[in-house]
């Protein structure tokens, strides 16, 4: 298959159109912009909607609106924006309605800087909205990935009827690569004959709501949004290992930083140092078994964890599932400043020298 | 060698569709033209991308000589499209060799509008830079419907295409012939010349027979882990 040069979002946008989204839904943001602009220019032209709404409040509630009455949507943004819209995505949730968001991840708190980050993990994975709910969080390393999952979440939210998150950070939104327009594997969906969109001859309204009145209700309520979680976790979980079979030092990392460690591994194994690499792939649900796993090795020394966030917030995951069999190293920068593959190799060395 | 050779004139003005590669070109014929000898200044006139713009490479152009001019905003990571005041120096300074990196599209192109009436007075040239693995750009029309997009904003006149086919690690010689084809295509139908072909060193020995200059290259703008 012939190969295309795409930047980031512009693909982000170009895939969500080929796996059938009918609405778009946003606002710009730097370093996201290209995703309402590209959306702007071909969604419609595909039979699509796109508005540019007044806010990322109006983006998610216009996104609930329209997968309330089963369409597929989407909305992006960039960290601040994405925080606007957690009350959303638990309305979302607790409606149970599928919607795919993207967040292309840039340096915070607050405003912070248009430069790439990742410190929106805990918003992601622990729900920055109120109340027991979860969001599938796919997290892409590479354009094509990006692409794949894009298309792919959109079938993982109708499945479920549950939002499926995309984090990616800015470096990935703003670069460009080669991309192949593979088909993605269609999943067999159940009909969403749960839709306000009309009577249509049934004996009962469809009726969209997260709201619950009665305790006994909304626990019952709860309880089936939990069995479902259940199942996501059985189901979806995903992530990659490489050249972790005979590591003394696993670097866990996603995203940008993964990318940056492969080259970090290719020095460390030219030196003659066993390193590899744990890449979460999805960081909700977390791949703890898979981790813990790899943590019983005899091996396996140490781990070095290492994101674009100072505060160690996957590292809380690689704890939890490394449960102190092995000693866990951190290498963070945020702010808009990427780890050097430099770092991470000494990193890794001083993390050895420790152990050894 | 190439830069005397192919860009002649005193200002070049580097344009074309967004990811085309205007950036790493403008780097390099920027080192190219210090190189042989010419006082240069680059300036970074890119009001669309915040990521992979040439004021990230400072320090590799002034280790060269090269006097950059980027945005009048102190922080140089602000989302404004502030133009620097120093442009000026490229304009009316005739001993330097200026080369203006612009930000992508038509849209991108629209800095230089208000240096119109200034420029048609100088020796400049208005590139073209074309990548044919860019899927809105890879079909002489659509390729030739930017291009236009481009004059119209600028109100300045196109007067050479670069080739700048790649596919960033994944480029093959193929791919550049594909984008030979594409440039020549364009050329034909618009009677704008090809000024060059950019290859990567490791191409340009294996690309001698295409009929125009081949401009070797070594990658500037590089991603964090590359």
């Amino acid at each position: 298959m012939e190969k295309e040069l795409w930047k980031g979002n512009e693909a982000i946008a170009e895939a969500a159109i080929r796996a059938g989204c009918d609405c778009f839904f946003g606002y710009p943001i730097t370093p996201q912009s290209e995703v309402p602009e590209y959306m702007s220019a071909h969604l419609p032209k595909a039979g699509g909607v796109f508005v540019q709404s007044e806010s990322e409040l109006a983006a998610i509630n216009m996104v609930y609106g329209a997968a309330g009455a089963g369409m597929r949507a989407m909305t992006s943004s960039s960290s601040p924006g994405v925080s606007l819209k957690q009350e959303g995505i638990t309305y979302l949730a607790g409606a149970e309605l599928p919607a795919v968001i993207i967040n292309c991840m840039r340096g915070g708190p607050g405003l912070g800087t248009i430069q790439p980050a990742q410190g929106d993990y805990y918003q992601a994975t622990r729900g920055g909205g109120n109340g027991d709910y979860r969001t599938v969080v796919l997290a892409p390393s590479n354009v094509q990935e990006t692409v794949d999952f894009v298309q792919e979440a959109f079938d993982i939210a109708d499945q479920y009827r549950n939002p499926v998150m995309v984090l990616c950070d800015g470096l990935i939104g703003q670069m460009m690569e080669p991309i192949e327009w593979h088909p993605v594997k269609k999943r067999a969906l159940p009909p969403k004959d749960w839709a306000a969109c009309g009577r249509k001859g049934r004996d009962h309204h469809n009726i969209i709501t997260s709201i619950f009145i009665a305790a006994e209700e909304c626990s019952d309520h709860n309880d089936h949004l939990t069995a479902k979680y259940a199942e996501m976790e059985k189901n979806e979980v995903r992530w990659e290992e490489v050249q972790c079979e005979d590591a003394e030092i696993v670097i866990t990392a996603y995203g940008t930083p993964a990318r940056i460690a492969l080259t970090a591994l290719d020095t460390l194994r030219a030196e003659g140092i066993k390193a590899g690499l744990f890449r979460p792939i999805t960081l909700w649900p977390f791949p703890e078994k898979a981790l813990h796993t790899l943590a019983e090795q005899d091996h396996v020394k140490a781990f070095v964890d290492v994101e674009m966030s100072t505060t160690g917030q996957m590292l809380d995951d690689v704890r939890l599932a490394v449960e102190g069999r092995k000693p866990i190293r951190y290498l963070g920068r945020a702010g808009g400043v990427m780890p050097t593959v430099e770092e991470m190799i000494d990193l890794v060395k001083s993390a050895l020298k420790e152990v050894k | 060698m190439f830069a005397a050779a192919n860009c002649s004139h005193r200002i070049s003005i580097i344009t074309g569709h967004y990811g085309t590669g205007k950036t790493e070109f403008a780097v390099n014929l920027a080192l190219a033209l210090a190189q042989a000898g010419e006082s240069v200044m680059l300036a970074d006139l890119d009001i669309v991308n915040p990521y992979f713009r040439s004021r990230e490479r400072r320090d590799l152009l002034e280790a060269a000589g090269i006097r950059l001019i980027s945005s009048s905003q102190a922080c140089s990571d602000a989302d404004v499209p502030a133009l620097p005041a120093e442009l000026l120096a490229i304009l009316e300074n005739r001993d330097i060799r200026g080369v203006l990196d612009i930000g992508g599209d038509p849209v991108g192109a629209r800095v230089l509008a208000r240096f119109q009436p200034k420029l048609i007075q100088e020796d400049c040239q208005l590139i073209y830079v074309l990548n044919a693995n860019r899927p809105e750009v890879r079909t002489p029309e659509s390729a030739i419907a930017y291009l236009r997009g481009i004059e119209a904003t600028t109100g300045l006149t196109c007067t050479g295409i670069v080739n700048n086919t790649h596919l960033c690690g994944e480029t093959t010689e193929a791919e550049i012939r594909k984008g030979a084809a594409l440039a020549a295509a364009v050329s034909q139908e618009t009677g704008i010349p090809v000024l060059c072909h950019v290859a990567e060193e490791r191409f340009a020995s294996h690309l001698s027979d295409l009929p125009e200059t081949v401009f070797p290259i070594t990658i500037k703008m590089k991603k964090p882990w590359e």
